[in-house]
């Protein structure tokens, strides 16, 4: 893991006390509200509908048990004693006070965190596959790239004040769950035919009101040439991007609108002079960077009691089919443990469970922690053998739901409970359909179905890219959820399509029901996906049994 | 003879704790929106949220809002946001549904 230098360190250190300085000054009236909040914003500090919200980094979803411990001490500090995990691999408190927002950040700065360009119109956190340096499918750790990018972007002078925020995801892996074509720029790692290694660059991609999937700027960057280009890419943005509309702000809609052949000129063009000028990272620094991010080393040994326990305990199985992936080393998995519990908040996690896998990823895991974007948390290194202890640990502290890729592990942003910019409420949609899903059953016999709600048009909870989508409208006073169909946010990305007119908040879980039983009546075999089902067979079969009357009436 | 609109109250969130506060009679702030005075002129809106908005020390994006009033004069939400905004979330029993 990347371990912060005298220079990091001085920084972070240096922005709280400048912080601390605008909080007080704020208090004792010197700062109006409207010149202090886009300085709370440049430190991740929001005022949500019930209270303030802070936003904390982690980079590239990566932390360590202290920083994960430290998280927990915040949470009983300073907040209700829990968190959120977000679709941007951070963690969000709910309820901290602006004065104590400064010993946060200093608490945070002691394991090396911080809450610095989690918002505002700046290069936001950078975004990685979250199986990063662990997959069994990865050609490389997209991590050293992503903490250069980090490091180039973290105060950059030229990009504190874009047209609009702008989100980077990088991913080694040809499997793509970093869903890097709805970014502002995606990267994949590749090797070209010569087998070297380069950079795939997708820009223009976003969801929101506008949804547009990311399209190849450039197919092949040579590795030492992508600073210079991202610099390029941002410069041409800086300039030509609207400032006059918020809502057309984004690099995907300058990129709509001029072309992405006008754009990739733009960009070559800038690129001749970003590449002559630019001062490229050291060798020493990039051979550092590698070097923090190398794998652990591995014990090997293996043990039949994962086995013997598979085979004797029909609810460890069943752990193991959903909740593993696979590893590069074969004596190891991928885990992940679910925030999903039936009936709870999607990504929360109470301080004592964050403390317990702090501890699981000290004690097994090589002390890696990843936060996913889908908002549950990963044991990127564990040796197979040592799986049924940990298992029995999770277990205890309500941590081994058994739900990952299913109906009920959904990505769900926080809707009307605690965001002032929500038109509808999503946690309690996600609570009533996961409770009806384990009363019907039938999550297994689904299989893998991504379900995703987003509580306004802003799309946090990425319903475009859900094989099913929920939005919540305003629609005059009352909450109204339309259904997105199809999306998928891998490496065959599509955005989903409206299905037809909303529902109520009543009527939508009955119609997510029937929609289900369609699909399992449908199907070709019990291995086709929903998914595939979708593509295979469109729109009409699902919109039938999504508006029955509908179907009567036309009869 | 002022023109009579819906009525309505002053709400904003509290600048130490976030928390969303109502404008009383008598300039201070409310926890609870029972306590929220409540307009039903077009002046006695503006002129509301002039007073409330001047206290920039206390309190962070005041805004008017509409209520319905019962047979005692006590304002209650009318949008599902304000109502959300008056208890606090669903999913935990935290904000002004347990601290009042």
């Amino acid at each position: 893991m990347y371990v912060y230098n005298e220079f990091d360190e001085k920084f972070v250190r240096n922005r709280i006390t400048q912080f601390r300085g605008q909080v007080d000054k704020r208090i004792d009236g010197s700062l109006s509200e409207d010149e202090f909040k886009p300085l709370r914003l440049m430190n991740g500090l929001y005022l949500q509908l019930h209270a303030y919200m802070l936003r904390v980094a982690v980079p590239y979803g990566t932390l360590n048990s202290a920083q994960m411990r430290q998280l927990a001490f915040i949470a009983d500090k300073w907040d209700k004693g829990y968190g959120h995990f977000t679709t941007r691999q951070n963690i969000q408190y709910n309820w901290p006070k602006l004065q104590d927002v400064p010993d946060i950040l200093d608490a945070l700065a002691d394991v090396e965190m911080h809450a610095i360009q989690t918002s505002g119109n700046c290069i936001r956190n950078v975004t990685a596959d979250h199986f990063a340096g662990a997959a069994a499918d990865e050609i490389e750790d997209p991590r050293p790239t992503a903490e250069l990018m980090r490091q180039w972007s973290t105060d950059h002078p030229e990009f504190q004040f874009l047209p609009r925020k702008f989100k980077i995801a990088i991913t080694g892996s040809p499997n793509d769950r970093a869903v890097t074509k709805a970014h502002d720029i995606g990267i994949r790692m590749i090797r070209n035919e010569a087998d070297e290694p380069g950079y795939e660059i997708i820009v223009g991609g976003g969801l929101g009101r506008t949804p547009m999937v990311g399209k190849v700027l450039n197919p092949f960057l040579p590795r030492s040439d992508l600073l210079p280009y991202l610099e390029a890419i941002l410069q041409v943005y800086n300039l030509a991007g609207r400032r006059d509309n918020k809502y057309k702000a984004r690099i995907k809609i300058l990129v709509h609108e001029t072309g992405l052949e006008e754009i990739r000129d733009r960009v070559e063009a800038a690129f001749e002079r970003t590449k002559s000028e630019f001062v490229q990272p050291s060798d020493k620094l990039v051979e550092a960077l590698q070097k923090y991010f190398e794998p652990p080393l591995f014990n090997n040994v293996q043990s039949p009691e994962f086995e013997n326990l598979k085979a004797a305990n029909p609810v460890f199985r069943s752990f193991t089919e959903t909740n593993l992936a696979e590893h590069k080393n074969p004596a190891y998995a991928i885990l992940t443990i679910s925030l999903k519990p039936v009936g709870g908040t999607p990504g929360d996690a109470t301080s004592d469970q964050m403390r317990l896998v702090a501890d699981l990823g000290e004690k097994y895991g090589h002390d890696e922690i990843r936060v996913s974007h889908e908002q549950n948390l990963v044991l990127p290194h564990v040796r197979k053998a040592d799986i049924p202890q940990i298992y029995a640990a999770l277990r205890k502290a309500g941590l081994a739901t058994a739900n990952i890729g299913l109906i009920s592990d959904m990505i769900v942003c926080p809707g009307m409970d605690y965001c002032s910019l929500a038109t509808a409420s999503s946690i309690p949609v996600a609570q009533e359909l996961a409770l009806r899903f384990d009363e019907l059953k039938l999550e297994h016999d689904i299989g893998p179905l991504k379900v995703k709600i987003s509580g306004c048009i802003n799309a946090c909870g990425h319903h475009h890219v859900g094989h099913i989508g929920i939005l919540g409208l305003d629609k005059a006073g009352v909450e109204n959820y339309q259904i997105t169909l199809g999306g998928d946010g891998t490496e065959n990305f599509a955005i989903g399509e409206r299905a037809g007119p909303g529902f109520s908040a009543d009527t939508l879980i009955p119609a997510i029901e029937r929609l289900i039983e369609a699909y399992l009546d449908i199907r070709d075999e019990p291995s086709e996906t929903f998914l595939a089902t979708y593509r295979r067979l469109g729109m009409e079969p699902f919109k039938a049994a999504l508006y029955p009357q509908e179907n009567q009436h036309a009869a | 003879m002022p023109r009579e609109t819906k009525p309505q109250i002053v709400t904003a969130n509290d600048l130490f704790e976030g928390d969303v506060v109502y404008f009383q009679s008598d300039g201070e702030w409310s926890r609870t929106i029972c306590a929220a005075q409540v307009v039903t002129s077009a002046l006695d809106a503006k002129e509301l949220l002039a007073r409330a908005e001047i206290q920039q020390d206390r309190i962070v994006g005041a805004y008017l809002t509409n209520v319905s009033v019962d047979d005692q004069g006590i304002p209650a939400p009318v949008h599902f946001r304000e109502t959300f905004r008056a208890t606090g979330p669903s999913n935990y029993p935290h904000g002004k549904q347990v601290e009042g």
